[in-house]
């Protein structure tokens, strides 16, 4: 700057390089352009938005509009007679016995009585297929329940087949035709004369959420895949959630600052970015292979999932410590307070959000996992609700995965209502992270 | 000016008094490589307020954080000397950290009250010191601490208010209270009035002539208005050097050396 002087008083002054009418004009040139740029600036923001808004609007109505009608189930509404002769009890004090009478047999006679023309050891088998192989599990039950029963004439809405389902829901929606599939011409004749009859009912799929997997779709349900799932995450969260805190606390406010620390440090960002496929390889070579433990067990499935999430726990969680202002620090320290209590009086509280945030965010992410479950075997097909965490069980992302193979129509609807489910689970928990964030969150 | 930049050799005026409370012997302070406080030895006697004035850069709150070990928490800080506390060696390997910072505290340049109430803010340092007995006896040091930080008439109906919701200077003041509440001997304070407009700052000043009645105060500030007006004894450091120790009325009338001259008239600073 050579346009300083020195004045008569000593005092330095600025000489004017440009005039002001050419820097506000220069100013103004300008202007326009800048406003311009601004303005495209935040369309590409807008654009980016409205895009990603739009893919979730277009997932979310697939999924729905696919997976609703699995939440309702078609039922066929039958008169049966419990007859002791039919039910081929002979001593209705037995439980034995009326654990293992002839449901259906009972089924079948009270569809021959609405069929009385059908002859025929064909047709009457194709009669009795319009009904689910599970109605009868469904009599029995009700028996079991009251044994009164027997003798008396009920009503009951029983299970219809999984091809009358699909028809019956393709028939309603119409668009191209109704979806027959292995139905042939006569037993669709007799579903008319049910639907006549007002026989054919659909009610609220409670089946669903209150069985395992299943063959037949009309009986396959997401319960035990939930339970497996909830287990999963149980040793997951304390695993996890444990070992995480803890390291990261370490790492943050013990560990020296050297190359080790350096060291480990990388190795939990690699960690982040490893495929989850290769954590299930090591699941399997290490824990089933060389520490031999039973395959396809949550207990199992939640150690490989925690090895996966921990990185994602621990470097959240040392975000959240390295956030907590030095300035607590060194007052607590200044009071004579000793490293743990300073930690756990003051840092943990202010961290805690945040590490329950990260936690909660890899939760989501290990109840979404797929891969690694498959290389340890919790792909099995699980009719059983698992009632402990070494009992086979599956995960309701696997249990997508093995509808999403199936043949049948009818597993097509159930693949997207078992979307619903994880998606609705997956809410509940970001919600649950937003709201704990928010309660916990101080402000100073 | 250069020739004011010669090398100090000793300090000039009166470092040293009898019967001292902390009596610091040729301190030597590294941030790794750097050295940031040369030779410096001084005394602080008890009750009095002692004033550490210099220009930025110049070690004075370096060598106020050394008092009660605050840079142990800084790993390339690397404190040599001696630093008596009533004839204990403070750094001794023995000397454990907890009890010297219960007996000499600290407040800081920024008011930094746990996010915690007013009352939990007080009454935290006798919590983790064990210094109560009964609810009621922990009342009262909180009580008693409030009182003497002229804040009690201010916050009694809001204890439980968060703290950091209290005005800078009121925070400050708080932070005043939650360090007077282990009773300790000796209170540092890092440039308590920095952060607060003029009205906090006169109040915080009137507390620490009083507060001079039960503790021993070291102040670092930058207002030398301000040390003039609290402070029985000031030291002037220059570059890490310890320039001039001497009687508050005699150092800003007339002192000895010419770079406090130089600093005090405000040639540079």
């Amino acid at each position: 700057m050579n346009n300083l002087k020195v004045n008569d008083e000593g005092f330095e002054q600025r000489e004017p390089t440009v005039s002001k009418k050419t820097t506000l004009d220069l100013v103004n040139k300008t202007l326009a352009k800048r406003y311009r740029a601004e303005k495209r600036f935040k369309l590409y923001g807008i654009v980016s938005v409205c895009f990603a808004l739009l893919c979730l609007v277009v997932l979310f109505t697939d999924i729905v509009g696919k997976g609703h009608s699995a939440f309702f189930q078609t039922y066929i509404k039958l008169d049966v007679n419990l007859d002791q002769v039919v039910l081929g009890i002979s001593d209705i004090n037995d439980p034995d016995e009326i654990k293992y009478a002839n449901y259906q047999k009972a089924l079948r006679e009270s569809l021959k009585l609405i069929f009385t023309d059908v002859k025929g050891r064909s047709d009457k088998r194709k009669l009795n297929a319009l009904i689910s192989t599970g109605a009868s599990y469904q009599l029995a039950d009700k028996v079991k329940e009251n044994p009164a029963l027997i003798g008396q004439s009920i009503v009951l809405d029983v299970l219809a087949d999984d091809d009358v389902d699909t028809w019956l829901k393709s028939r309603s929606s119409g668009a191209e035709g109704a979806f027959t599939g292995r139905l042939t011409t006569k037993q669709l004749a007799w579903l008319t004369t049910l639907i006549d009859a007002d026989r054919l009912e659909q009610k609220f799929n409670t089946v669903f959420f209150t069985n395992g997997d299943s063959r037949e779709p009309e009986l396959a349900g997401v319960r035990s895949a939930i339970t497996g799932s909830l287990f999963t995450l149980f040793v997951t969260l304390l695993l996890s959630f444990t070992i995480g805190i803890s390291s990261a606390i370490y790492l943050e406010e013990y560990a020296p600052k050297n190359w080790i620390t350096d060291f480990i440090e990388v190795n939990i960002n690699n960690l982040a970015a490893v495929p989850s496929i290769i954590f299930g390889l090591l699941g399997l070579a290490i824990f089933i292979g060389l520490f031999g433990m039973t395959r396809s067990i949550p207990l199992l499935g939640g150690i490989v999932l925690s090895l996966m999430t921990l990185p994602t726990i621990i470097i959240s969680s040392r975000a959240a410590i390295k956030s907590v202002p030095n300035s607590i620090r060194e007052a607590a320290y200044g009071m004579g307070a000793s490293k743990m209590q300073v930690i756990l009086h003051h840092v943990l509280p202010l961290a805690l959000p945040g590490m329950l945030t990260g936690t909660i965010i890899g939760m989501a992410q290990a109840l979404g996992e797929t891969a690694p479950l498959l290389m340890i075997g919790m792909v099995a097909f699980v009719v059983d609700i698992p009632g402990a965490l070494t009992d086979p069980s599956t995960a309701l992302p696997v249990q997508i995965f093995l509808w999403a193979d199936s043949p049948e129509r009818a597993f097509i609807e159930r693949t997207s209502a078992a979307i619903m489910v994880l998606l609705a689970f997956l809410i509940t928990m970001n919600t649950l992270a937003v709201w704990l964030r928010k309660r916990l969150e101080r402000r100073w | 000016m250069n020739n004011l930049h010669t090398k100090i050799e000793q300090t000039i005026g009166q470092p040293f008094v009898e019967n001292p409370m902390m009596s610091m012997r040729n301190v030597d302070v590294f941030y790794g490589d750097k050295q940031a406080i040369f030779d410096v030895s001084i005394d602080i006697a008890k009750n009095e307020v002692l004033a550490m004035i210099g220009p930025s850069g110049c070690g004075k709150s370096t060598f106020l954080r050394c008092l009660n070990r605050m840079n142990d928490t800084i790993d390339i800080c690397k404190v040599t000397g001696s630093f008596d506390l009533e004839g204990k060696d403070i750094y001794h390997p023995k000397q454990d950290i907890v009890p010297l910072r219960a007996r000499v505290g600290i407040v800081f340049q920024k008011p930094n009250p746990f996010p915690k109430s007013i009352y939990d803010n007080v009454a935290y340092g006798p919590k983790i010191h064990g210094l109560t007995e009964s609810r009621s006896e922990l009342d009262g040091i909180v009580e008693d601490s409030l009182r003497k930080a002229g804040l009690w008439d201010e916050v009694k109906d809001r204890l439980d208010h968060q703290g950091t919701g209290l005005s800078g200077g009121q925070q400050q003041r708080l932070c005043i209270a939650r360090t007077i509440a282990i009773s300790p001997e000796v209170i540092l304070m890092d440039e308590p009035c920095s952060a607060l407009d003029p009205i906090a700052t006169s109040k915080v000043e009137e507390l620490i002539t009083e507060l001079k009645e039960n503790f021993t105060i070291a102040i670092v500030t930058h207002s030398m208005q301000q040390a003039a007006r609290v402070s029985d004894r000031t030291a002037y450091f220059h570059l890490g050097n310890l320039v001039e120790v001497n009687n508050t009325q005699h150092l800003f009338t007339n002192p000895d050396h010419k770079l406090t001259e130089a600093y005090i008239t405000g040639r540079f600073g």
